[in-house]
């Protein structure tokens, strides 16, 4: 495959990635977020066996099998069931009106755009224009942890934010080393049947997953 | 071989104990596992004490002076907690705060948190680093909720949260950390190993590792709790069981700053400048700052203890940001003494508040009256925490403000602000609790000696006379972090 092309599919797939970060910041239903969550991991996956292609680096195959089976079966699966179990069918709640998150999220595009503009010049790899993309969507996905009050839509907004750290590796530097993608990918499957032990314990406590009613502990009272 | 033992005991013990379950024997376990890992680690601190710093596992494991020093630490504490926690954990069961199940949970997941740190301390790969980091987070959260209470669960879901938020800013800077050093070093595995980075990081784009040194000065600091990432450090230790507060406080809060340290490191070579260093002095005091003056208004006891520790990490890392040999010293020092004596206080503090069934200070009196040791230890803990001769905090503190008076002498009336402050805070408090009749709700309860005599006193000798081979250690350590 030509260099050049590579690279355009590269940012063509990025900015797929960067629309499903809004997609996921102003998107209400609980299904619809667990659906686009789904589509970023696939088009994570799809970015880096191309980039693995191009590189030819053979250990990006093993990322994006991992990426795809983790993300775009395992975690939304588990979400979905969890969804479907406790039985949440309410829309969410932003603390922000969405017009106003859409703004602060292209700040934050240009912030990181900014920010990553000499780390990216210093870069040769054909995928350096999309370290700002990157950075940018894990931003968005803290944006998003901040501005939603259910338990699943910031864990929605962690797991995007993971997605956006994946997106770095490979952007930055074909992927970090396979011991440490290997160990990161345990952390998030761990990170996952620990969030889906805490819904039951909110839900069964709070008799909702609305993170707003937890608020007892204060300071100074 | 040895290291081995270190990691691999806890990681047994945490399969064992998870399907030995509620058993009568799990506690025993836990205490041997732990005690076992103990013996490897001073086994392991003395081959480093006379090879000196040794690889194994093809590079994958890296012990130095530093990090050995604080494996010791870190499975010595680990030991007297568990040895703590056999009783107080019973007795948690008997009061019904916790059931059987969640006690099988308890403790193998100790026992991981174990591995996790330890595993963050030796590895050599940055990467690997983090991992741990995260395993270690991931471990204790559900700790923390263990009491199933709705404050227990807003805890840990701000634990899991904040720190899961903050840890991947830690990673973003691993990855630009990774990115300046395959330049250097190519890429693969090896790029990511500290002893091959620290060799090279003259090398390393400077404006890279300063823009990475702020991703992971906000994601381990996060951890650290330094002030204004603090947030989720007193909700977490007020709410889990107090073995737990005193393994986070003593333990996991000196292994993050410990991952700081190491990235300070490799940042400073590169950027042949102060910068990395002004930016943990600055986190530092306001951490001191806003801890102190935090800690006057709190009414729970393991609350305050916390803004406590919130404050002494704010010494540490305010002392490896001043950097220099005697800074450096102090900071070691202290990491050593400040665990040693919280997680005394701790244990006092777990048993107080089980005599009076309560966390809450103005119920709680009488504590020499009604169990000297309790009333004492806390006593002494607190003289020791508060920087009072003759105990080793003292020693480090002073260690600390002469560096500040010689270097940052503008600093310095803000440093002696804060410890002040948290002085006269700390002591107002524990004299109300320790003095006086026995109230009403107090019970008289059989409690661990061990645990606090031995902490309180190794923090005693060390403020009395420094033994030779640990200042020796500690000389060591200051050269490498140069």
């Amino acid at each position: 495959m030509n260099l050049q092309i590579a690279a355009q599919i590269n940012s063509f797939l990025a900015a797929f990635v960067l629309l499903t970060a809004f997609a996921m910041l102003v998107q209400k239903r609980i299904y619809s977020l667990i659906h686009i969550f789904a589509w970023q991991g696939l088009l994570l996956s799809i970015n880096t066996a191309i980039v693995g292609y191009v590189a030819n680096k053979h250990h990006l195959y093993i990322s994006s099998i991992m990426t795809l089976s983790l993300k775009v079966f395992v975690l939304p699966y588990i979400l979905h069931v969890l969804v479907v179990r406790l039985k949440i069918r309410k829309e969410v709640e932003t603390l922000v009106n969405i017009p106003m998150t859409m703004l602060i999220g292209l700040a934050l595009v240009i912030f990181s755009y900014h920010l990553m503009a000499p780390v990216s010049e210093l870069s040769h790899l054909i995928t350096k224009s999309t370290l700002a993309i990157a950075l940018a969507t894990v931003l968005i996905g803290l944006l998003m942890m901040i501005t939603r009050k259910h338990a699943v839509t910031q864990i929605i907004g962690f797991l995007a934010m993971e997605n956006g750290l994946f997106f770095a590796a490979t952007s930055a530097t074909y992927g970090m080393p396979l011991v440490v993608e290997l160990g990161v990918a345990l952390d998030v499957l761990i990170a996952a049947f620990i969030f889906g032990i805490f819904f039951f314990h909110i839900h069964t406590t709070f008799d909702s997953l609305d993170v707003e009613q937890m608020a007892k502990l204060k300071e100074g009272d | 071989m040895t290291l081995l033992i270190l990691l691999g005991v806890p990681l047994v013990a945490a399969l064992i104990l998870a399907f030995v379950g509620e058993r009568k024997l799990a506690p025993e376990i836990n205490i041997f596992g732990s005690a076992a890992t103990c013996a490897a680690g001073f086994m392991l601190a003395l081959q480093v004490y006379e090879q000196g710093p040794m690889m194994a596992g093809g590079k994958f494991f890296f012990v130095d002076a530093f990090n050995v020093y604080l494996a010791v630490l870190t499975s010595f504490v680990s030991m007297t907690t568990a040895v703590f926690s056999r009783r107080y954990m019973r007795r948690e069961v008997e009061h019904g705060r916790v059931g059987h199940v969640q006690m099988r949970f308890y403790h193998a997941m100790f026992q991981l948190f174990i591995f996790a740190m330890l595993l963050c301390l030796l590895t050599n790969n940055i990467g690997v680093l983090w991992i741990a980091m995260e395993l270690a987070t991931l471990s204790t959260v559900l700790l923390v909720s263990l009491y199933r209470t709705p404050t227990a669960i807003e805890a840990a879901w701000k634990y899991f949260i904040l720190c899961g938020v903050g840890i991947s800013q830690a990673l973003f800077g691993t990855v630009l950390l990774y990115f300046a050093a395959e330049k250097v070093l190519g890429e693969g595995g090896e790029a990511l190993l500290w002893t091959n980075l620290s060799q090279v990081s003259g090398q390393l784009e400077p404006t890279v590792l300063s823009l990475a040194f702020v991703f992971l000065m906000v994601g381990y600091g996060t951890k650290v709790g330094l002030v204004p990432l603090h947030n989720w450090l007193p909700d977490a230790h007020s709410e889990g069981p107090t073995p737990i507060s005193a393994v986070l406080s003593g333990l996991l809060l000196n292994i993050a700053l410990y991952a700081l340290v190491r990235c300070k490191v490799l940042v400073d070579g590169a950027t042949h400048s102060h910068q990395a260093g002004n930016i943990m002095m600055g986190f530092g005091l306001l951490s001191v700052l806003v801890a102190a003056f935090s800690l006057l208004r709190q009414k729970d006891i393991k609350r305050m203890f916390s803004y406590s520790s919130i404050e002494h990490m704010g010494i540490t890392t305010f002392a490896f940001g001043l950097g220099g040999p005697i800074a450096t010293f102090g900071a070691l020092l202290h990491m050593l003494v400040h665990s040693l004596a919280k997680s005394a206080i701790f244990f006092t503090v777990g048993h107080a508040s089980q005599m009076h069934r309560t966390q809450d200070m103005d119920k709680i009196r009488g504590l020499f009256k009604g169990n000297p040791l309790v009333g004492w230890g806390m006593m002494f803990g607190v003289m020791a925490i508060v920087g009072m001769p003759p105990f080793g905090i003292f020693t480090s503190e002073f260690l600390i403000l002469t560096a500040t008076i010689k270097d940052a002498p503008l600093l310095t009336p803000f440093l002696l602000l804060g410890l002040g402050v948290a002085f006269a805070g700390l002591f107002r408090k524990v004299q109300q609790m320790v003095s006086g009749d026995i109230p009403d709700n107090q019970r008289s309860l059989k409690v661990a000696h061990l645990p606090v005599l031995l902490h309180m006193g190794l923090v005693l000798i060390i403020g009395l006379y420094l033994p030779d081979f640990l200042s020796r250690w500690f000389h060591t350590a200051v050269e490498l972090l140069k």
